[in-house]
């Protein structure tokens, strides 16, 4: 294939990885910038996602968009639910001691892991994709529902930002990641906030993981590489600025898109993630962020 | 940090030393084996404690400080074929020199940079292992050449493959960093480490260099688990990159924090204590790993300094 | 978890109740009588343990799963039919997590807690490499069911045996000839970039070139990626065939986003089974490997000229017509490798029987009776087909199937010889001290 065609397919793929870890790592970057915590489940609230989507399409059946539909909706909030639960029970009573948190949320990897495996099974089982039309380009074809995945995306993004930054809810959470104690004395409920920020973290990345399933196959261990990829985009894009965190987002999928024309895989790999470390070494509060307070 | 009676730290080091050499005549063969290998990896979660909790600097990439000692020691043996001391020897030394790198870039930065940096490294590192997979064997690993595992010296030769051997080369490797340990935190350069962890800004004014200092830190930590790594394959005969994964890098952050950040025997009391509980609930269960992270909540739940840092809050203050 | 009841009770089994055919039942009455009085003078009756090293949590838990079932149901098959020596046979099973670390003191476990005769069951490479160091200290026999080359390049140790699955060196060179002969003569490979692919790197274009075809592109995938596409354009656009062989969950995502690549105007497509191993190839999005065609070591589907001891294998283990689980059709089994397991152990019989085994003080003579096996006959203890033995570098070589897919169905259309996948010895484990 000529060079032309291969950069557009490198780039196109880019973006639906661009997309997926958008709002992946936006929800690790609300509960990372509000609550200061690294939340190491948050993979695993990715694959209760897809898992979800998995069982809820096979429980509906009939046309694939019906239970893909029903899976969007259904499998945030149950996903949701149970973050709010772990919240409740296990981070809210370490005060959110950062080193403490990082122990819990090892356990509920954990935990989360092996009830998967135990009632969901250790295969990959696929979700049929709502449409399944292809796009015939000239060179090549194209998933469309892939295409779709990158609008959805870009819809999720824009309304987190219209909540974040025109809603009461939004400038709440604000106030709380600004200084959590002076929310406090102004009467804002930082602990419900709290409660609500890792709710919504996890549903995001739940929302992420039922866009993704169809083109991707739920499995018990498919969280771990989100959940580093998320890291990255969070810390590059810089602690809680969505702008960054979305810049960033698109910055890795392409990168790890396109290096790869040029280089074998894994070098790409290789020189992608020192590219980035190097960013991170010389600019430690990421492209966007300010320095941590 | 106590001031009172170092002979009573000493003591109780030495005690748990001389413990562990009796119970290497009594513990049943399993069991046996089964400590040698922790002594050997509770190395690796004292060279992360040392950074860790001494420092206050979460590193979540330390794989691939016990991986370069792993493959350091590992290669030199199969491909140079250098005898046990030299691949040692080796194994430390490109430990050090890696973690004189990484603490030279990382230390620009500070709290969760810092972990992310450091994770990258890792992963960068990781991925070069799979990458020369001529040399390393990649994701599959190398067995090291059991008729090579024998240290020779002067006229004596231990073979270590047989377990009395190996328990009593891990204890040694465990006993002499134990100590070291001890000695650094009891030093003045481990209470500017600490001095660092606490408020970095104000030792700086103390007149302080405190990046020297934190790259001492980093170097020494990085060089103390590349012994354990070195050890490990020397003394297991396995080289894998499953060692330089993001798993090995959160497991000795795991076991540090279990058993007690910033205590001397905390590390090896967290590394015995998650290995027994793995070892006896996947006995009974395949859904162990449940057990494990309901442990683990608990224990952050009602114990959140760990087993020993508990136990020197309420009761044995002077616990180094 | 140590399954020390459980596959002696039958309301615990997950099996089938008419899991041994007639014909098997019969065998069993006539093996029992000369082996009961052969063996009556015997020091002991306790049963002869076997360490089950499984992968039941980690990457390799889909495989573990099946594994475990074939094990069981040929060792509920070899005990129904007197045992070993007229010892009855027990399944001691540990997870490995699919880690080599912690295989490696799986392997110490059964030594010497469990106290287990051998250890048996792996499949992952790295765990096989990782353990077979604590083998051969423990002086304990490890028989592998992994296809890996590790076992055969003589890399490992003298208790390490690979007796009742092909090694993939061989596996691909025996399938050559046939994609040179019938699909095409420019071929571009698509694997893992790591070990198992790199097995295939190595050893196809040589088995290639020697039929007059050529490997036109090598391309490396890493084992971590979960997309595809952006690798597509690198295949020249004169290939004839796509050799591809992709392992891990992220498969079938492999194999629609080639779909979505090609639509209907596709080269041939050849692959190996361990790409769709416990995967329906009726998902959604997988039509398009209609009539691509597979290695597989054994078949998944019944064939219309299945043996009656292929037909009492698939009864045994509780497998239906479609290779899925009786009862349940979407729990598809991992056919092409576990065969190994039940294989496997009926190697380990016949070696303990040989030498007289009696516990583990003759573990060394239960290594030199292996050793000393050279084939094995098709037959109920061989369902897969008849195999030879090389006791110089303890591996198995047998038949392969190479099948079509056809109307949702896998038909077998081409089997091949066990001469056609030999090769050179690269070592010898019996100059080995044991």
């Amino acid at each position: 294939m000529h060079f032309g065609p291969h950069l557009l397919l490198a780039a196109l793929e880019g973006l639906v990885t661009s997309a997926v870890l958008a709002l992946t790592a936006l929800g690790l970057s609300l509960v990372f910038g509000v609550m200061r915590v690294v939340n190491v489940a948050h993979g695993e609230f990715f694959m209760l996602g897809a898992v979800l989507a998995w069982a809820i399409t096979s429980a509906i059946g009939g046309h694939p968009a019906l239970g893909f539909l029903a899976a969007l909706v259904i499998a945030p909030l149950i996903v949701g639910a149970i973050a709010l639960i772990a919240e409740r029970l296990v981070l809210r009573r370490l005060n959110y001691n950062p080193e403490a948190t990082i122990v819990a949320t090892i356990g509920m990897l954990y935990i989360i892991q092996q009830l998967a495996l135990t009632f969901y099974g250790p295969e990959a089982r696929p979700v049929e994709p709502p449409f399944s039309y292809r796009i015939l380009l000239p060179w090549f074809g194209y998933s469309g529902y892939k295409l779709s995945i990158i609008a959805a995306s870009a819809l999720l993004l824009l309304a987190t930002w219209l909540v974040l930054t025109r809603t009461k809810i939004g400038l709440v959470m604000r106030a709380t990641q600004y200084d959590s104690e002076t929310a406090q004395a102004f009467g804002i409920p930082v602990g419900r906030v709290y409660g609500g920020v890792f709710a919504l973290g996890a549903m995001l990345a739940a929302i992420a993981a039922v866009l993704i399933v169809p083109i991707s196959q739920a499995h018990y261990l498919m969280g771990q590489d989100p959940l580093l990829l998320s890291f990255i985009v969070v810390i590059i894009g810089g602690l809680g600025s969505l702008r960054g965190t979305v810049v960033a987002a698109v910055l890795i999928g392409l990168s790890d898109g396109i290096i790869s024309v040029f280089f074998s895989p894994t070098l790409a790999k290789i020189i992608a993630t020192l590219l980035v470390a190097m960013v991170l070494v010389f600019r430690p509060q990421g492209l966007f962020g300010t320095a941590s307070r | 940090m106590s001031e009172v009676s170092p002979a009573k730290a000493y003591a109780l080091h030495l005690g748990v030393i001389a413990l562990l050499f009796v119970l290497s005549f009594v513990l049943p063969d399993y069991h046996h084996g089964l400590l040698a290998r922790i002594m050997v990896l509770a190395v690796f979660a004292m060279g992360y404690n040392m950074l860790f909790g001494y420092v206050g600097l979460l590193s979540l990439g330390h794989a691939m400080f016990f991986a370069a000692g792993l493959y350091g020691a590992g290669l030199s043996v199969i491909h140079l074929g250098w005898n046990v001391p030299a691949a040692f020897a080796a194994g430390i030394a490109c430990g050090a020199l890696l973690a004189l790198v990484i603490g030279l870039l990382a230390l620009r930065t500070t709290g969760v940079a810092f972990m992310i940096v450091t994770m990258m490294f890792a992963q960068v590192f990781y991925l070069i292992i799979l990458y020369f997979a001529v040399w390393t064997g990649g994701d599959q690993g190398m067995v090291v050449p059991q008729p090579a595992r024998v240290l020779v010296l002067g006229a004596a030769s231990f073979d270590l493959t047989n377990p009395t051997v190996r328990y009593m080369m891990a204890l040694t490797l465990f006993s002499i960093v134990l100590l070291v340990t001890l000695a650094v935190v009891r030093s003045r350069y481990g209470r500017v480490l600490v001095a660092i962890r606490e408020n970095e800004e104000r030792t700086k004014m103390l007149g302080y260099d405190t990046f020297s200092n934190k790259l001492g830190a980093v170097v020494l930590s990085g060089t103390i688990c590349a012994a354990s790594g070195a050890a490990y394959a020397l003394l297991f005969g396995y080289v894998g990159s499953s060692f330089a994964s993001v798993q090995y890098s959160i497991l000795p952050l795991l076991w540090v924090l279990l058993g007690g950040g910033a205590t001397t025997l905390g590390p090896l009391l967290g590394t015995l204590f998650m290995y027994y509980v793995i070892d006896i609930t996947s006995g009974y269960t395949s859904a162990y790993l449940l057990i494990v992270g309901v442990a683990l909540i608990l224990l952050v739940l009602f114990s959140p300094k760990g087993i020993l840092g508990t136990i020197r809050q309420r009761w044995l203050g002077w616990l180094p | 978890m140590t399954d020390k009841n459980g596959f002696f009770d039958l309301s615990k089994s997950t099996l089938s109740r008419r899991t041994v055919l007639k014909g098997l039942a019969a065998g069993a009455g006539l093996a029992m009588a000369p082996g009961f009085v052969r063996y009556s003078q015997a020091q002991s009756s306790a049963p002869i343990k076997i360490g089950f090293q499984s992968h039941r949590t980690g990457i390799g838990a889909a495989y573990g799963r099946w594994y475990e079932k074939t094990s069981a149901a040929a060792v509920k098959a070899i005990n129904d039919a007197g045992g070993i020596s007229g010892r009855p046979v027990e399944l001691v099973i540990e997870d490995d997590g699919t880690d080599p670390a912690r295989g490696a003191e799986v392997v110490a476990k059964f030594a010497k807690q469990h106290k287990t005769d051998i250890v048996f069951g792996t499949l992952f490479s790295h765990v096989v490499i990782g353990s077979a160091p604590a083998a051969g200290e423990n002086k304990i026999p490890y028989f592998v069911v992994s296809e890996g080359h590790h076992v055969a390049s003589t890399k490992l140790n003298r208790y390490v045996f690979q007796p009742g699955i092909t090694d993939v060196k061989s596996q691909i060179q025996s399938m050559a000839p046939w994609i040179a002969a019938n699909a095409g003569k420019k071929v571009t490979q698509i694997f893992p970039d790591f070990a198992f692919g790199y097995d295939h790197r190595d050893y196809l274009p040589p088995a290639l070139k020697a039929q007059g075809a050529d490997v036109i592109a090598q391309i490396a995938i890493p084992p971590t990626e979960s997309s595809f596409t952006k690798y597509f354009p690198q295949i020249p656009a004169e290939t004839e065939v796509i050799y591809h062989v992709m392992v891990g969950p992220a498969v079938l995502t492999f194999v629609k986003e080639l779909g979505e690549f090609y639509g209907s105007n596709r080269p041939q497509l050849f692959g190996f089974m361990d790409s769709l191993e416990a995967t329906d190839i009726n998902s959604p999005g997988l039509e398009f490997l209609d009539g691509s065609h597979f290695w597989e070591g054994s078949p998944r589907y019944a064939q219309a000229d299945d043996s009656a001891a292929q037909k009492a294998y698939r009864a045994a283990v509780g497998i239906d017509d479609n290779g899925a689980a009786v009862g349940d059709p979407k729990d598809v089994s991992t056919a092409s490798h576990m065969f190994g397991c039940w294989e496997t152990l009926y190697v380990v019989k016949k070696a303990m029987e040989d030498a007289g085994y009696k516990g583990p003080e003759d573990r060394a003579k239960l290594v030199e009776a292996t050793e000393a096996l050279t084939e094995f006959a098709e037959g109920p203890e061989h369902p897969q087909g008849a195999k030879t033995f090389n006791g110089k570098i303890h591996q198995c070589f047998g038949i392969q199937n190479i099948s079509k897919v056809e109307g949702g169905k896998l038909k077998v259309v081409h089997k091949t010889k066990i001469e056609d996948g030999l090769y050179e010895a690269e070592g010898d484990y019996t100059t080995q001290a044991l």
